[in-house]
C-alpha cells in the first residue's frame, strides 16, 4: 500500500467510456488521484466498435487496442486486468472482486457498459449460441467459421448486419432473420431499407424477413432454429443481435438507484455523491445511449467533475448512425419518419442506388436518412444540431454542400473512390493515404486530432468536409462527428455564444476578468481564445484593446510575410486616386527601397518587404500625403470595390463610385468578427462583383439592390438579396445596421457567408428589415463604435505610440 | 565561456509580450510572462524560421505567427503533435534589469 495522501479513484469497467474519462481526467489533473482500474476482460481497453472490421478481416485486434498495458504503466494507472467486481461496499467505501481482491475508494466510477440481449428462447444456452459484444464473441465466430459452414444471425439491425457481413467474410453461408418486414427500422425508412437489403443480397447475404424465432434446436450444440410459422432453418452457429442490456446488477445490488440504467444527473453523478457512472450503463434525463459519441461527451463532463473543476454539464446528445459494411454507405439521424407537421424533401434514384430524405419542421432539419451517397451526412447533421433555417437553399439542399460552391473541391465527393495519393488538403499538401495512416496508426478519433497530426484542414479549412468523411469511413461509426456543443478552444468548455453572453451579462471588463469569472482552465488562455475574447470585449466596449491578445498583423498594423517583413496597403477610398496620391506612394517606395509593389485584388496598392522598424516612418510619410491604414491585415472592414458608374459608363444607372466612397468612409476602421468587404456596382452587369461581397450594392434605374453574405474566397458563395432601397441615405443606414448586427451576432472568425448559413437569412431580415426601431438602434451603436475606431492606427504609431514594439534591442558583444 | 549579459530594464517588455534582442550572430526573443517570469528563446521557429517574438504568448509557451505551432519557452520544443526544437537561453532579473547567459 502506498503511503500517499492522494485520494483513490476506482474505475469498474475497462471499456470505452470509462477509459475515455480517465484519459480526459489525466489531461486535466495528471496527479490528483491514485487511479485503479478493474476490468473483467483479459485485455487493455480496445475500440469495441472496431470489432466489426476485425471480424471482417479488415483489421487486427492489435490495431484496435486503445490503451495497451504500456499505457497504464506510463500513466501510473493501476490496472487489475481480468478481475470482475462482485460487490460495492458503500459503507466502507470499497469494492470487492470475485477473486476476493478488495480496494478502497474515495471516488468510484462505474462504467460497466452493457451485454448482448439474448432472446429467452428454449435452447438459448446451447453451444454455438452467442451475442456480438466482445473479443471473446469474435474469437468464437472466427473459430466456428473454420469448422462449420452455416450461420444464422437473429436481428437485422446495425449490429446484426455487421455480424452477418463479417461472418460472410469469414467464409460462412449467412442468413439474417428479422422480425420486421424491413431492415434497420430504427435507423431507416422502408425505401432506404429495401435498397440496403438489395445490395446486401447482391453480396450474397440471405434474409428471412417477418420471421419470429421459436426454439433453438440441437443436442449440445445448436443445429437449427424453428420459427413460429412452423418452418425450420439449419445452422451451426447462431448469433443474437437483437439489442443490448445495460449491466446494472452490480449497481443495483449495492443499492444505487437504477431504472433502465443507473440514474445520473448532469454531472454524471449517481444518487451516492461519491459514485459516478458513465457509458451505456447509465440513464441520463430518461435516455440510455448505445453509441460512443454521447459517451465521449459524458466522459469530458465526468472528468471535469472528478478534477473538481465542477463547471462541465452534460445535457444529452443528438445521435446519428452509419453502418460499417464496406461498400455500403448509409447515414441517418434524428426523426426521419416525420409526422403531420413536418415536410419531406426526397431524392430517389433506384438505378444508381441513391436515396436521400430530409425531414423539415418549419424549414429546420429534424431528421435525415441517406443511402448510397452519404457525403453530406455530416453537413445535414450539423445544420440539424444548429437548428439552421434552410429556406434559402432549400431548392438545392439535396444536391449537397458542394453544390453551394466550393473553390477547392467542386464535385470531388466520393471520398472512398479517391486514389490513395489524391491530395485532400491543398494548403498543406496532405494526401488521402497520409490521413488514413495517421488515423489508424495514431488512433485518432476527432477532426482536431487529425488536424494536429497531419495538418489536413488546419489552414483554410475548405477540405474539412472531406477530412471528416475520411475519418468516418476509416474508423467507421459516427464518433468523428463534432460534439453537439463546440467549445471555443481547449481552455474552456464554453461555446462562443456562452462566452459572449457571459461578457455581456456579467459586464466583464478585460481578459483576466473573463478567464476568472468564466472559469478558464488556463491562466493566460491560448492564441485562439485570446483573440476571440479580445474581439468580444472590443465589441462590448468600443475602443477596447489588448495588444498582446491580437495576432501580430493587428498588433503591427501590417501583414507579416514569410520572411518576417511586412506589407503596407494604404486605403484608397472606393479605389479612387489622384496623380498626387500615386506620386506620394511612389516617393515612399523609392525612399524605403520597397522591393516589390502590386495592385491588389481590392483596388489599391500593396508595398511588400518592409522591415518592421521602418513601418512607423513609412506610415508617417503616407499619412502626411493624406492616406490612412487600409486594414488589409485586420479582421476588419477591408475594401469597398466600385465600378465607374454613371459618371462615365454608358450603362451606369447611379453614381456607384461616390456611393462606394461614402460607404467606405462610413465603415473604415471597424473591427469585425472576420474580414469584411463591400462593393458597389453601377448596373446589373456588376463589374464590381457586388454579389460575392459581404455587403454588396447593385444599382438599378429605380434605386439600389442590397445583397449580403457573399464570399469570393475559399468557398464561393453568392449573396442573398436583402432588400431594394430608394436613396443613398437608406443604403448607408442599412449598411451600418447590417454590419453592426453581424458584429454583435457572429462568432469570431466567422465570415458573413457561413454566419448566414448557420443562423438563416430570416434572422437577419427580422433584425434589420422588419424592425425599424431595432435597425435604428443598430445604426446608432455602429456609429458609436466607429468613433474610437476611425482614429488612424498608422498615424498614432507614426506619432510614437507603442514605439518599443518596432524597435529591437541591439547588443554588441563584449569581451 | 559563458557570462551574464545585461539586456534591458524589465518594464521595457510588456507583460505577455516580447522584445527582440539583436546579438552579433543571432536574434533572441525575450518574453515576459505573468509574475515577471522571463524567457529567452532563439527568434526562429523550428518549423519555417518564423519570428517567434511576434507570436502570442500564453503560460510557458508561444504560438508562432506564421503557422500556429506552439513552442515551449522553457525547452524550446514544439508542443502537441509537432516536432522540432529551437534554442533557449538562461535569464535572470536583478534590480529590475534582465540578464541573459551567453
Ligand atoms: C494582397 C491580396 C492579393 C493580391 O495581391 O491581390 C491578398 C492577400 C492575402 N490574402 Fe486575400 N488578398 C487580396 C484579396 C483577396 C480577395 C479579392 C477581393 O477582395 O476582391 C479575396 C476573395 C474575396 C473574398 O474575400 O470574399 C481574398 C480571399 C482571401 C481569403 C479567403 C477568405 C474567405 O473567407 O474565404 C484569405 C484567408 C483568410 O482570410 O482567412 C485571404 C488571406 C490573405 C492573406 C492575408 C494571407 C495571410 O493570411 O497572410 C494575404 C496577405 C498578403 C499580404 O501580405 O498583404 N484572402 N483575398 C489582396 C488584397 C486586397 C486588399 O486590397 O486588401
Ligand atoms: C460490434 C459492435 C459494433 C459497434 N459499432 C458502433 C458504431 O459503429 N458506432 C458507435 O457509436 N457505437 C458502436 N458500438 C457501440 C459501442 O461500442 C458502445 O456504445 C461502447 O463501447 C460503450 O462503452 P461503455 O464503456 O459504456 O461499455 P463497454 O465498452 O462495453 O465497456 C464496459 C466494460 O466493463 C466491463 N465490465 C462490466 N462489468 C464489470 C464488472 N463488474 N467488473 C469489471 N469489469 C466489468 C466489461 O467487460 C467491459 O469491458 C458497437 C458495439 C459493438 C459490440
Ligand atoms: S495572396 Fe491569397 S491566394 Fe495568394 S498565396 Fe497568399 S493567401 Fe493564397
Ligand atoms: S514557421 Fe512557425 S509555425 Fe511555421
Amino acid at each position: 500500500m502506498s503511503l500517499s495522501t492522494k485520494q483513490n479513484l476506482v474505475l469498474v469497467g475497462n471499456g470505452m467510456a470509462g477509459m475515455r474519462t480517465i484519459e480526459e481526467l489525466i489531461k486535466l489533473e495528471p496527479t490528483k488521484y491514485n487511479i485503479i482500474v478493474f476490468g473483467d476482460e483479459p485485455y487493455g481497453n480496445y475500440n469495441r466498435i472496431m470489432l466489426s472490421p476485425v471480424l471482417a478481416n479488415e483489421k487486427t485486434l492489435e490495431e484496435v487496442m486503445l490503451n495497451d498495458d504500456n499505457w497504464y504503466q506510463k500513466n501510473n494507472v493501476n490496472f487489475e486486468k481480468g478481475k470482475k467486481i462482485a460487490e460495492i461496499d458503500r459503507i466502507h467505501k470499497k469494492v470487492i472482486a470475485e477473486d476476493g481482491t478488495e480496494q478502497s475508494y474515495d471516488k468510484l466510477l462505474i462504467a460497466t457498459g452493457s451485454k448482448s440481449f439474448m432472446l429467452p428462447l428454449p435452447g438459448v444456452d446451447k453451444e454455438g449460441v452467442i451475442g456480438f459484444r466482445d473479443v471473446k464473441d469474435v474469437d468464437i465466430m472466427v473459430e466456428s467459421a473454420k469448422k462449420y459452414k452455416k450461420a444464422v444471425v437473429i436481428g437485422g439491425g446495425l449490429l446484426g448486419l455487421e455480424a452477418a457481413n463479417g461472418l460472410m467474410k469469414q467464409g460462412m453461408n449467412v442468413t439474417v432473420v428479422h422480425i420486421n418486414d424491413f431492415l434497420m427500422e430504427r435507423q431507416l425508412d422502408k425505401a432506404a431499407a429495401t435498397m440496403l437489403q438489395k445490395s446486401l443480397e447482391e453480396k450474397g447475404m440471405k434474409f428471412l424477413m417477418s420471421h419470429a424465432s421459436d426454439e433453438i434446436l440441437g443436442e449440445q450444440r445448436v443445429t437449427g432454429l424453428s420459427f413460429q410459422n412452423g418452418t425450420i432453418i439449419e445452422t451451426d452457429l447462431l448469433v443474437m443481435a437483437v439489442g443490448i442490456k445495460p449491466n446494472l446488477e452490480l449497481a443495483k445490488t449495492s443499492g444505487i438507484h437504477c431504472e433502465r440504467g443507473i440514474v445520473v444527473n448532469d454531472a454524471l453523478q449517481t444518487f451516492d455523491p461519491s459514485i459516478y457512472a458513465i457509458g451505456e450503463c447509465v440513464q441520463h434525463r430518461g435516455n440510455v445511449y448505445g453509441l460512443v459519441a454521447p459517451l465521449f461527451e459524458q466522459a469530458k463532463v465526468a472528468a471535469n467533475h472528478l478534477a473538481e473543476l465542477g463547471y462541465g454539464r452534460y445535457e444529452g446528445t443528438v445521435t446519428s448512425t452509419m453502418l460499417k459494411v464496406t461498400g455500403i454507405s448509409l447515414f441517418s439521424a434524428g426523426d426521419f419518419h416525420g409526422d403531420e407537421d413536418t415536410e419531406e424533401l426526397l431524392f430517389t434514384d433506384f438505378a444508381s442506388g441513391t436515396y436521400k430524405k430530409l425531414i423539415l419542421r418549419d424549414n429546420v432539419i429534424v431528421g435525415a436518412c441517406l443511402y448510397g451517397d452519404t457525403i453530406d451526412g455530416s453537413w445535414y447533421f450539423q445544420l440539424m444540431k444548429d437548428g439552421t433555417n434552410i429556406s434559402d437553399f432549400r431548392d438545392s439542399i439535396l444536391f449537397g454542400q458542394a453544390h453551394l460552391g466550393d473553390a477547392g473541391h467542386g464535385d470531388e465527393t466520393r471520398i472512398v473512390a479517391m486514389a490513395d495519393n489524391a491530395e485532400i488538403c491543398g494548403c498543406n499538401g496532405v494526401c488521402k493515404s497520409e490521413i488514413v495512416n495517421a488515423i489508424t496508426e495514431k488512433k485518432l478519433f476527432t477532426l482536431d486530432d487529425v488536424r494536429a497530426h497531419t495538418k489536413a484542414s488546419a489552414s483554410c479549412g475548405s477540405c474539412t468536409g472531406l477530412v471528416e468523411s475520411l475519418l468516418a469511413h476509416t474508423i467507421g461509426g459516427d464518433y468523428s462527428q463534432a460534439p453537439s456543443k463546440k467549445s471555443l478552444c481547449g481552455c474552456t468548455e464554453l461555446t462562443h455564444e456562452e462566452v459572449r453572453t457571459g461578457i455581456r451579462k456579467l459586464g466583464l471588463k478585460d481578459h483576466d476578468d473573463v478567464r476568472k469569472s468564466l472559469n478558464w482552465k488556463t491562466e493566460d488562455g491560448c492564441a485562439v481564445c485570446r483573440q476571440a475574447t479580445n474581439y468580444y470585449l472590443l465589441c462590448e466596449i468600443p475602443g477596447y484593446n489588448d495588444p498582446e491578445s491580437r495576432f501580430i498583423n493587428e498588433r503591427a498594423h501590417g501583414n507579416i510575410q514569410k520572411d518576417g517583413t511586412y506589407s503596407v496597403v494604404p486605403r484608397m477610398f472606393g479605389g479612387m486616386c489622384t496623380p498626387n496620391d500615386l506620386r506620394a506612394i511612389a516617393d515612399v517606395a523609392d525612399k524605403f527601397k520597397v522591393p516589390e509593389m502590386k495592385v491588389t485584388g481590392g483596388q489599391r496598392i500593396d508595398m511588400f518587404g518592409i522591415k518592421k522598424e521602418d513601418l512607423p516612418a513609412v506610415w508617417k510619410d503616407l499619412g502626411e500625403a493624406g492616406f490612412v491604414s487600409g486594414h488589409a491585415y485586420g479582421k476588419a472592414m477591408r475594401t469597398c470595390k466600385t465600378c465607374i458608374g454613371d459618371s462615365w459608363c454608358r450603362m451606369g444607372t447611379q453614381d456607384s463610385t461616390s456611393l462606394g466612397v461614402k460607404l467606405e468612409e462610413l465603415t473604415w476602421g471597424s473591427w469585425m468578427p472576420h474580414k469584411y468587404k463591400l462593393a458597389v456596382s453601377g448596373c446589373p452587369r456588376n463589374c464590381a462583383e457586388a454579389t460575392i461581397k459581404d455587403f454588396g450594392v447593385v444599382c438599378v434605374d429605380s434605386g439600389y439592390e442590397i445583397h449580403v453574405g457573399g464570399n469570393g474566397g475559399i468557398k464561393v458563395r453568392v449573396t442573398d438579396f436583402l432588400v431594394k432601397l430608394d436613396t443613398e441615405e437608406e443604403v448607408l443606414e442599412y449598411c451600418a445596421a447590417f454590419s453592426q448586427f453581424y458584429r454583435e451576432d457572429a462568432h469570431y472568425l466567422e465570415r458573413t457567408a457561413p454566419w448566414i448559413e448557420r443562423v438563416g437569412l430570416d434572422k437577419i431580415k427580422a433584425a434589420v428589415l422588419d424592425d425599424e426601431v431595432n435597425r435604428k438602434a443598430l445604426y446608432d451603436r455602429f456609429i458609436i463604435s466607429q468613433k474610437p475606431a476611425q482614429i488612424d492606427p498608422w498615424k498614432k504609431h507614426a506619432d510614437g505610440a507603442d514605439a518599443n514594439q518596432f524597435k529591437s534591442i541591439k547588443i554588441v558583444a563584449t569581451a | 565561456m559563458s557570462q551574464w549579459i545585461k539586456i534591458t530594464a524589465l518594464e521595457e517588455i510588456p507583460v505577455l509580450g516580447s522584445r527582440v534582442i539583436e546579438m552579433d550572430t543571432v536574434n533572441i526573443a525575450v518574453f515576459r510572462g505573468k509574475e515577471d517570469k522571463i524567457f529567452a528563446i532563439k527568434d526562429q521557429c523550428p518549423h519555417k524560421q518564423g519570428p517567434l517574438s511576434q507570436g502570442i504568448m500564453h503560460g510557458d509557451s508561444v504560438t508562432c505567427p506564421l503557422h500556429n505551432w506552439k513552442i515551449s519557452l522553457v525547452s524550446g520544443e514544439a508542443l502537441g503533435a509537432d516536432e522540432g526544437c529551437t534554442n533557449v537561453y538562461e535569464t535572470k532579473v536583478e534590480d529590475g534589469t534582465i540578464y541573459l547567459k551567453n
